[in-house]
């Protein structure tokens, strides 16, 4: 095995396609981070990066953060391996289930699809940032630094909406968003805003009475809000 | 005397009532760190490079290349070239490499060459000649008769006849005789002439034919005969945290372990044994596990893997998680089961004779016996058995096994015959529940309070639903069994100076609340708050408890809690009575206080009284069982029976549930709130296998076709219908003690739904998953062509 650390000379020089490709056979085998390489194309300057690690700052939970990765990791792998934000997780890997789900811009992604280094401009948060004081601002008005919980959470540890907890805080992102869309949700609002998430231990009917009892207008329930504003 | 039992309803301020599970905040916070979670600085990734064929044998194996690659820290072999493969994705190789992208660049680097055999992946009904004499008795075949108790006349006669293929010695006798073999079954083994094992080309094994009562007559009189066929298809555990484990050697002689398991106090011994680590040197630990529902008890092929190349990488620690196509194609299935079933009863109504022919695989190992008929002891039968061994990976306990697909066989058959009579099938079930085993009154209960949250008297029709429209409506039912008593459990409890509590218990929570509910027994018996009880899970070095599997661990945890907390609390009590004046009996602890019963004005607070332990925390351990200290806290045997409300279109097949109805006993329920989530977990999973999961395996190929979540379906919040639970709590089961209910309630749903559906449409769908191409079947059988 090769030492991790000796870097290759050869990277510092502009590329050629025939490099390029050259560097793609043995692509994993390149560890030393370096910034784009510009290439003409098509009568365009265009920046390729990697195959190797690139620096890249990201914007989470209204900090900055930066990381050397190569252009192929993707923003949960890189929210969870390198800054250990571990609530978004990874279970089909591929934007079947919504257990990675963040907000992008305040709006609701899979993380596994997407990759870290295409959402360098743009603000993310995870379910550890969503009673931050850093939140876009609708967001801020439903969180409640003081407990340590968002309302969204407290009704779900009041309403047992969750059992393993696995796919819990994509629901809790996903829920979120949905009560800043519809502070009144209706069963159907739940039901479509809900469904890009699975849970394997069963509990829906709590994720349901989570939001529809705190929230849900003409339900009723113990601790009516009115959401957002 | 000290007192044990549980206590009664007037003096318990926790116990029975609904609580919000002690881990809640943690995990809706997304701060609850899984195995998957487990990220220490210089982590490396395991990743594990998996046969692609489902039957071959391994011709060579090059990893030159990737052992060369900067960033690869260990390669290991795993299965040696010459190893004969059994199905597609069995592990081969293993290596650790500083990231997961650079771990998957190494697997594509090795070169693995394989000699391709022939695989056999199908679990279709068995031709109807299939061999018999499948030559002499293997070992598995004389433990699999034992195991479906086949009579002993038939099990002596198939062995003299037969000759045995294995040399059973004095200790195997012995063992046997031990573990409820009759004697003279045992003497028949003995004495068993020896005979070599015949390569069986076959993938079909038989069980003997099993008869009781005279069959052939109760069927020639019975008032009525129905005939149909039934069953449920593979299904995957489909854990959402994928199973995997972290191992790191601190020294050459210690391991550390994070792992994914229902088991934490059992993983140590299956580590030590193929490292040559002496167990007591490694530390398992787990926090929190992301599912497991019977998939994970050891530590598998890829946590051994995981061992090896962290010792390799110098003791760094490595973490394999499978992926999620392994998880669902080699980490846990649950067998199919397909039956034709033909059933009878007399003019009243009454079931006379059953007879079976059933069959199913549960990967290379052959397949579960689902136990025919369910819970119904019908006096004549005739039944036999088909285990098909096929090329996909081993079976793993799911949540109640064998039960929901023997529910499904034998509830779908009773409700065709109830049809054939034109008996409601509720009045059909009652009147037959005088063979329904030990819990027959119970479900008797059960099924007049479920009949009346689902409103079946008014709800139901005869089958097939007349209203006009494609829409049709209707109901069905289902009943279950199950053990659950509490398993082996130790639980040291610390009685602090300072008032606090704390708890140790090397067990785990799968999500069923298991936290909650030690958390509840202690304070409830302590007369302290929940919140000051530290309670400590999770680390193989706390006080052994047993795995998490069948039902057993609500009983085993809330046992040895309740002894615990008991003595501690007289302990305390004999420490403190001098300064109350009193005596040690005369004492209570409630309201955060111990005071003298008679005259409570006599109390101290309960930080004052535990500044009398001195100066050191004094702790007691409780164990379960413990029969020095009566009385028995949990029990067996629970019941449960379910209805489901379904509307089928029969134009596109599409099955909808409208409600789930469920009703369940336990025992003492610990706390109601995540017992009734856990009973609504059930009912959800249930409708998934109903009517969406499926393993489906090609052919051709030998693999699973989906393994991923977008193809392999679960239930989604939009298909699960208005959900009711009602526990059975009071008098009459309180009493029981503690028992677990994880598996009962998932046996059901599978039945239920099926009878709703032949109840709307008027015909059979034999087979779940219920997907619209099976309902369309039975509705149009043979399609809509005429030919093609």
């Amino acid at each position: 095995m090769k030492d991790d650390d000796a870097p290759n000379p050869d990277q510092h020089s502009g590329l050629t396609r025939r490099d390029f490709i050259k560097i793609s056979g043995v692509g994993a085998a390149l560890p030393l981070a370096l910034g784009p390489t510009v290439v003409h194309a098509a009568g365009e300057d265009v920046p390729v990066y990697g195959p190797g690690k690139t620096p890249l700052t990201l914007n989470v939970n209204g900090k900055k953060l930066t990381a050397e990765l190569e252009p192929r990791v993707t923003l949960l792998d890189a929210l969870r391996d390198q800054f250990n934000l571990t609530g978004a997780k990874r279970v089909c890997d591929r934007g079947a289930c919504g257990a990675c789900t963040v907000l992008l811009e305040g709006k609701p992604v899979y993380a596994c699809s997407v990759l870290a280094i295409d959402v360098q401009a743009k603000s993310i948060t995870t379910i550890e940032g969503l009673n931050g004081d850093d939140l876009i601002p609708p967001l801020r008005a439903m969180s409640t630094p003081s407990s340590g919980l968002t309302p969204v959470m407290e009704a779900f540890v009041e309403n047992d909406a969750q059992q393993c907890g696995f796919c819990t805080p994509g629901f809790v992102v996903a829920a979120t968003h949905l009560l800043e869309k519809h502070p009144q949700p209706t069963e159907d609002d739940i039901r479509r805003g809900l469904s890009g998430n699975f849970c394997r231990c069963g509990t829906y009917d709590g994720i349901k009475a989570a939001v529809l009892k705190r929230y849900g207008g003409g339900i009723g329930g113990d601790n009516q809000r009115g959401g957002a504003e | 005397m000290t007192e044990y039992s549980w206590p009664d309803p007037a003096t318990r301020p926790l116990l029975g009532k609904k609580i919000s599970r002690v881990d809640g905040p943690v995990k809706s916070s997304g701060r609850a760190k899984y195995t998957y979670d487990y990220n220490p600085s210089g982590l490396l990734a395991g990743k594990i490079l998996r046969c692609p064929f489902a039957h071959a044998r391994i011709t060579s194996i090059d990893t030159s290349a990737a052992e060369k690659m900067a960033g690869v820290k260990a390669v290991e072999i795993i299965q040696k070239t010459g190893t004969e493969i059994f199905w597609a994705g069995d592990e081969v190789v293993g290596v650790a490499a500083v990231d997961e992208s650079t771990a998957e660049d190494a697997i594509r680097a090795i070169k693995v060459q394989y000699e391709v055999l022939p695989h056999f992946v199908s679990d279709a009904e068995p031709p109807k000649q299939i061999a018999t004499n499948t030559g002499p008795i293997s070992r598995d075949d004389f433990e699999d008769m034992e195991d479906n108790q086949v009579p002993d006349e038939q099990v002596i006669e198939a062995i003299q006849k037969n000759g045995i293929s294995f040399h059973p010695d004095d200790k195997y006798l012995k063992d046997a005789r031990e573990s409820g073999v009759a004697d003279k079954v045992v003497e028949a083994l003995r004495t068993a002439r020896y005979a070599p094992a015949v390569a069986v080309r076959s993938p079909y094994k038989q069980t003997a034919l099993q008869t009781e009562g005279d069959p052939e007559n109760a069927f020639a009189s019975a008032a009525a005969v129905s005939e149909g066929l039934y069953g449920a298809s593979c299904i995957t555990h489909c854990c959402l945290e994928t199973h995997g484990m972290a191992a790191e050697w601190p020294s050459p002689n210690e391991i550390t372990v994070h792992i994914s398991t229902q088991n934490l106090s059992g993983i140590a011994p299956q580590i030590a044994e193929p490292t040559g680590v002496p167990a007591g040197n490694i530390q398992v630990m787990q926090q929190y596990i992301g599912g497991g529902f019977g998939s994970k008890f050891g530590p598998d092929r890829w946590g051994l893997a995981a061992t090896r190349l962290s010792k390799t990488a110098g003791g760094k620690p490595v973490k394999i998680m499978l992926e999620r196509a392994a998880e669902q194609e080699v980490a846990g299935m649950r067998p199919s089961s397909f039956a034709r079933v033909k059933v009878a009863a007399d003019k009243d109504g009454k079931l006379s004779a059953w007879e079976s022919r059933s069959w199913g695989t549960g990967g290379v190992g052959g397949g579960g016996t689902p136990p025919l008929p369910y819970i119904f002891q019908v006096p004549n039968q005739r039944k036999q058995n088909i285990a098909i061994s096929t090329n996909q990976g081993s079976a793993r306990a799911w949540r109640a096994p064998n039960h929901p697909q023997a529910a499904v066989i034998t509830m779908g058959a009773l409700d065709d015959l109830a049809a054939k009579m034109n008996i409601d099938p509720l009045d059909f079930i009652t009147r037959n529940l005088d063979i329904a085993g030990p819990r027959a009154v119970v479900y008797r209960e059960e099924f007049q309070i479920a009949a009346e949250m689902m409103q079946w008297k008014q709800n139901w029709h005869a089958r097939g639903d007349k209203a006009a429209g494609p829409v049709k409506r209707g109901l069905g039912l289902s009943m279950h069994i199950w053990g659950g008593r509490g398993h082996n459990s130790d639980c040291d409890l610390t009685i602090h100076p300072d008032g606090s509590v704390e708890i140790k218990m090397a067990t785990q929570d799968l999500g069923t609340g298991a936290r909650t509910i030690i958390t509840i027994v202690a304070a409830d018996t302590l007369g302290i708050p929940m919140e000051n009880v530290k309670l400590l899970i999770g680390d193989s070095r706390y006080p052994v408890s047993g795995a998490s599997g069948g039902s057993t661990t609500s009983g085993g945890v809330t046992s040895s809690t309740r002894r615990a907390a008991v003595d501690a609390r007289s302990r305390l009590f004999a420490k403190v009575a001098p300064s109350l004046n009193a005596k040690p009996e005369e004492l209570e602890a409630v309201n955060v206080t111990v005071r003298v019963k008679s005259d409570p004005s006599r109390s101290l607070s309960w930080k004052e009284a535990c500044s009398k332990v001195g100066a050191m925390p004094m702790t007691v351990r409780g164990k379960n069982p413990d029969k020095s200290k009566p009385p028995d806290l949990t029990n067996s045997g629970v019941g449960g029976v379910q209805m489901a409300d379904v509307s089928v279109d029969t134009e596109t097949g599409i099955v909808r549930i409208n409600k789930m109805v469920a009703v369940q006993d336990c025992g003492l329920v610990v706390d109601v709130k995540t017992a009734e989530s856990q009973v609504k977990g059930a009912l959800i999973m249930g409708i998934s296998y109903a009517l969406y999961e499926e393993k489906i395996l090609d052919p051709v190929t030998g693999r699973m076709l989906n393994p991923n979540m977008e193809f392999y379906k679960l239930a989604g919040i939009t298909d699960i219908g208005e959900l009711k639970v009602h526990m059975m709590t009071g008098k009459g089961y309180d009493e029981r003690g503690v028992i677990g209910l994880a598996e009962p309630p998932v046996v059901s749903p599978g039945a239920a739904i099926s009878n709703a559906v032949a109840n709307a449409i008027g015909v059979r769908v034999p087979f779940l998953p219920l997907t619209p191409a099976r309902v369309l079947e039975a509705l149009h059988p043979g399609g809509f062509h005429e030919s093609v």
